[in-house]
């Protein structure tokens, strides 16, 4: 692809690799060439990388495709998922998961990003809806804010959530920001 | 209303203020010199060949991508003193600093020059940045800028010489010039005032002169403020002949890209009584950027290219 046409998220490949375009600065002056100054992140190592490109050059976009999975359970350093077409089993290696296991339950289909036959990368539904196994109160009696305790969910993760959620509700979950929506259901 | 216009308007609202008493203060320092306002097209039916901007089409017509061949051709016909706030297109510019459709301040002089360009491009920006109250100083990108004149003048080949370890005028190289300027010299400008670039390489004139006793180099200057690229001035090129052979040059450039390009025959048949003169482009856009402190041009533009 032309370098004009990048932007941030396009994951290209160098000297075979594949890397997730971090940031993209464009630097243009008023009468010369655009210049790109990239941010990349190495998508197997994780490791990061500035590159410069200028107008007219090209790179090479990583062949990627995505595929519907759902998360069945834990095996060790891996997470395995079940592809919800094939019904085919694959391991997603920890590092991929990071801080989306805060929200992952078991069901949840995910969407998995995959070079070749490798997972790349992972997104979490924009919304999930959890219960919650345990609230604790803040200490911080002055502060009146409509989330002043934090809530344990079942995933392990911690949300702040309004004084009135209890143990065994079920909320819902941004998880793109890690913020309390709403509830969904109280405990009869 | 999508959901993030509000508060993005909201919060911009203050640099959008100060936008509309920016574009006064223009019209007021203008006036105040003599010079007369000016309207030119914004559809045109020609523009000037240049390899690194891609103007946008319109019906067969052409969006403005600077005003500058109207105004010279109104200089042509005996206007001496005139300036213009034009909206202006490039094709593919949106970054940090660029937005497609953007705001410039041109204006020129009949019997001017490049230093006088110059030394209105410091009264302006120092008169602007009084007058709204912000006194002699600027605070951009967290540093102190003195506007006082004289801004820093450095040349070309020195700044090169310093920074990138070569001269673009002995040996002229407009890839490289490109990428160092924008990775090695600006970076390493100095911070505390405004720095003047003179003297550009003879291959980068654009539509500047060259220098009667050096040809080797333009009278040619950009402004850098903070960093930030701000206008760009000339001791303008009246030999139409000199004139035509840049255009067929640049014309071809743009042939080998796979883009079309035509010479502006109506003003290439102007600049035959085109008087010694001076001109400059001003971005009003970062202008703005500089006198409310804020680096990125989205925040002084109400409806940016990605929230149209």
């Amino acid at each position: 692809m032309d370098i004009e046409d990048v932007h941030k998220n396009v994951k290209i490949l160098i000297d075979g690799k594949p890397y997730n375009i971090d940031d993209v600065d464009f630097v243009k002056p008023g009468k010369g060439r655009a210049i790109y100054r990239l941010k990349l992140r190495n998508l197997l190592e994780g490791s990061t990388l500035d590159r410069t490109y200028h107008s007219a050059e090209k790179v090479e976009e990583a062949p990627v495709t995505t595929r519907e999975e759902q998360y069945l359970y834990r095996e060790g350093d891996a997470y395995v998922f079940m592809n919800t077409e094939t019904f085919e089993q694959m391991h997603v290696p920890e590092r991929l998961i990071g801080d989306h296991s805060a929200f992952l339950k078991e069901g949840t289909v995910v969407t998995v990003l995959m070079l070749g036959d490798d997972p790349i990368d992972v997104t979490l539904p924009a919304h999930v809806e959890l219960a919650v196994v345990g609230t604790e109160m803040s200490t911080k009696a002055a502060t009146i804010t409509p989330q002043n305790k934090a809530a344990r969910l079942e995933t392990g993760g911690t949300v702040g959530v309004p004084a009135f959620i209890k143990e065994g509700d079920i909320i819902k979950v941004d998880t793109r920001t890690g913020a309390y929506v709403e509830r969904v259901a109280t405990k009869k | 209303m999508p959901s993030e216009e509000r508060p993005r308007l909201v919060r911009i609202k203050a640099y959008l203020e100060r936008r509309a008493l920016v574009l006064q203060l223009i019209r007021a320092f203008f006036a105040g010199q003599g010079f007369l306002e000016v309207d030119t097209p914004v559809r045109v039916a020609e523009v000037a060949p240049e390899e690194h901007i891609t103007p946008f089409r319109s019906e067969g017509w052409w969006l403005s991508t600077s005003p500058e061949l109207h105004m010279k051709r109104l200089l042509a016909a005996g206007y001496e003193r005139i300036f213009q706030i034009a909206r202006c297109f490039r094709k593919g510019e949106a970054g940090r600093h660029h937005n497609p459709e953007f705001t410039m301040l041109e204006w020129y002089r009949a019997g001017g020059d490049v230093q006088q360009m110059m030394w209105d491009t410091e009264a302006l920006t120092l008169s602007i940045a009084q007058r709204l109250g912000l006194g002699a100083e600027i605070e951009f990108n967290g540093r102190r800028i003195d506007l006082r004149a004289p801004w820093l003048r450095v040349t070309v080949r020195d700044a090169f010489r310093t920074a990138a370890g070569w001269d673009p005028i002995a040996s002229p190289d407009a890839l490289r010039f490109d990428v160092d300027l924008a990775t090695r010299v600006i970076p390493t400008l100095e911070a505390g005032r405004p720095v003047i670039l003179e003297g550009y390489p003879a291959a980068m004139a654009s539509l500047a002169r060259l220098k009667p006793d050096d040809p080797a180099v333009a009278e040619r200057a950009e402004v850098f403020v903070g960093g930030l690229e701000i206008a760009n001035a000339y001791t303008e090129l009246n030999d139409p002949r000199e004139q035509r052979a840049r255009f067929e040059a640049e014309a071809a450039r743009i042939r080998d890209q796979g883009r079309e390009a035509s010479l502006p025959g109506r003003f290439l048949e102007a600049i035959e009584t085109l008087p010694a003169c001076g001109g400059i482009a001003l971005g009003v856009d970062r202008l703005v950027m500089l006198m409310c402190g804020t680096d990125a041009i989205e925040d002084v533009i109400a409806f940016p290219a990605d929230a149209i």
